[in-house]
């Protein structure tokens, strides 16, 4: 109960540093009037929109106002277009949903069974192809495999389209970007996680008890390899994230990543501060999430965390 | 002398290093070691300077293309600047800012980590609070972010490159000074009577020296697809300087006529970053077999 009220406690503290940093960070950039408005626009205007937006107040005075909104909910209008940033922003949401969790799906559809058959004949030439194969795949930075893939299938082949996001047709090819490098992520991860299981005592007991390969893997080995798995998951969130603003951009997918990049373009504070937010918030959940299943499926973690605080 | 120092002693030294060193890596070190000459030598390479502009000889192709010359080996981009000369002053940009960035976020995690491992108590509360802030921060879009509205100044990219993966090194740092403290060395040069700084820096730094460089090496390719990545994006590196991944982000709106100005740089980066995992991956079984993976 303490060890959950602790877990709880600091992802709270996480998510106040992470949006005082946003708000301070966004606001010492300079006075989003100078960016906005023309320049030769006269100081009466200026100051009707300084006082509109609240940005004639000192700046702690905005930062509490901020964190009152925030709490209700209230995530500011976007500067350009007038209209909720929250409500932009959630329009957003489905789009790289989609994204995102397609990519998620075939890299670990991918991965996990590959890593598997790698662990199992470890050292024979499926185990050296797969392992070759998986460092190719994370060192493909997404945005280049992308771009090649809109060479070959769009411009040479001209079976795929190479942006929009209307069929599923289009899904393919920005799914593919996305999730090719964490398949190789997760072969590598499941293989030695596997390695590590199949050395363990219980799985000498198994065989002993007389179960058959098959039934060692996929009941006794498996289950157990994928505790580090599920953790590894929640930290790589962000990266998903990250990867999603890319290949969002390279593929025109009207998501949260385009959303970002033209809202950073056009120096919109409130849609920016808004996603940062809602990012970190997903993030910091995730993370907490993985935490309290991690210790309620392994009582151990709940114990070392008074002493060592992982 | 035993009979294994007397075959060993009669190969020449470097040839004895590479010995058993599997092709891959061996192909691997000598591109890094190609990469880190020209990252050095850029501005002595170029065969034109990267920006000269010559609209006369505008999009010409590589080399086995049909139409391409041999005074520009690499092609011309569409203001007609030499492509070879690009390429190298680019990469020159991106190793230098890769390096730069991962070895500053080594330092400032490596001197965290230690701090927090000695002080304990609520410096290590606080160091492990912000270990978990940057983990939680999707980061990439805070660069995205910070570098659109504070603009483009290079001392801040450099910073939140910097600050692009210290908490992996602060958090490895911690564990290691903490399991290394209690061992028998550290204990005896303590009761010797040195102090903590000397213990930390002469004794216990070099014993976990090993699974630092490994982290750094793995570091390094996330760092420079970092850069490149903002780059590409129009954020980082901007014109009139360079990157790969600013070569890239321009070489994207024309595909269609001139695909090699975008697959030649991404090329590149895709080498640097698959030369350095496999060499990262090597340096791993080398040094430190039980952090495999």
């Amino acid at each position: 109960m303490r060890w959950t009220a602790i877990k709880i406690a600091r992802a709270g503290i996480t998510m106040w540093l992470v949006v005082t940093f946003v708000f301070f960070v966004l606001r010492i950039s300079g006075d989003p009037t100078d960016m906005l408005l023309p320049d030769d626009i006269d100081q009466a205007t200026r100051d009707f929109y300084r006082r509109l937006w609240g940005l004639d107040q000192p700046l702690l005075t905005q930062y509490w106002s901020y964190l009152m909104a925030l709490v209700q909910g209230d995530f500011g209008i976007s500067f350009r277009n007038n209209l909720d940033a929250y409500d932009l922003v959630m329009e957003r949401v489905p789009k790289t949903l989609l994204l995102t969790g397609t990519a998620l799906i075939i890299s670990l559809a991918i991965g996990i069974p590959l890593g598997i058959l790698a662990a199992l004949y470890r050292d024979s030439w499926l185990d050296r192809g797969v392992m070759a194969v998986a460092v190719f795949g994370f060192s493909m930075p997404n945005f280049f495999l992308g771009i090649l893939l809109i060479l070959v299938f769009s411009l040479q082949l001209r079976v795929l389209p190479s942006s929009g996001s209307g069929t599923w047709a289009h899904l393919i090819m920005p799914a593919a970007t996305l999730g090719i490098s964490f398949a190789a992520q997760f072969a590598r991860y499941t293989r030695s996680s596997m390695i590590d299981v199949l050395s363990k005592p219980y799985m000498r007991t198994a065989r002993s008890k007389g179960a058959g390969p098959g039934r060692r893997v996929t009941l006794h080995a498996v289950p157990n390899a994928s505790v580090p798995i599920v953790t590894i998951l929640g930290f790589k969130i962000g990266e998903l994230i990250g990867g999603a603003v890319i290949t969002e951009t390279v593929f025109a997918w009207p998501g949260i990543g385009r959303l970002l990049t033209t809202a950073v373009g056009s120096r919109d504070l409130a849609v920016v501060q808004c996603i940062m937010i809602l990012l970190a918030l997903t993030m910091v959940t995730a993370n907490a999430i993985t935490d309290l299943i991690y210790g309620w499926i392994d009582p151990r973690v709940r114990v070392g965390a008074g002493a060592t605080q992982k | 002398m035993s009979s294994q120092d007397m075959i060993e002693g009669r190969r020449w030294a470097p040839v004895r290093l590479l010995a058993g060193t599997p092709f891959g890596v061996i192909l691997a070190a000598a591109f890094m070691a190609v990469m880190v000459f020209v990252m050095i030598f850029a501005k002595v390479l170029q065969p034109y300077a990267f920006d000269y502009i010559n609209l006369l000889a505008r999009l010409a192709p590589p080399v086995p293309l049909s139409g391409s010359t041999w005074a520009h080996p690499a092609g011309t981009d569409t203001l007609g600047r030499d492509l070879m000369s690009r390429l190298l002053v680019g990469t020159q940009t991106s190793m230098l800012l890769a390096l730069l960035g991962t070895c500053l976020g080594a330092v400032l995690g490596i001197a965290l980590g230690f701090l927090a491992a000695h002080k304990g108590r609520l410096w290590d509360e606080i160091i492990m609070g912000l270990v978990d802030f940057q983990a939680a921060m999707p980061w990439f879009i805070v660069a995205l972010a910070v570098l659109a509205f504070l603009g483009n100044s290079m001392v801040i990219f450099v910073a939140i490159m910097a600050l692009y993966g210290w908490e992996t090194y602060a958090r490895i740092t911690r564990g290691l000074v903490l399991s290394a403290r209690e061992q028998g060395y550290a204990a005896a040069v303590r009761g010797l009577g040195a102090r903590a700084r000397w213990v930390y820096l002469r004794h216990i730094l070099p014993n976990i020296a090993g699974p630092l460089l490994v982290q750094l090496t793995v570091n390094f390719p996330s760092t420079i697809l970092f850069e490149t990545s903002l780059s590409f994006l129009g954020l980082g590196i901007r014109p009139p300087m360079t990157s790969l991944g600013q070569m890239l982000g321009e070489g994207r709106d024309y595909l269609i006529n001139a695909w090699w100005l975008a697959v030649v740089p991404g090329l590149t980066i895709f080498l640097i970053t698959l030369s350095m995992s496999i060499l990262g991956d090597w340096l791993r079984s080398k040094l430190d077999p039980s952090l495999e993976d």
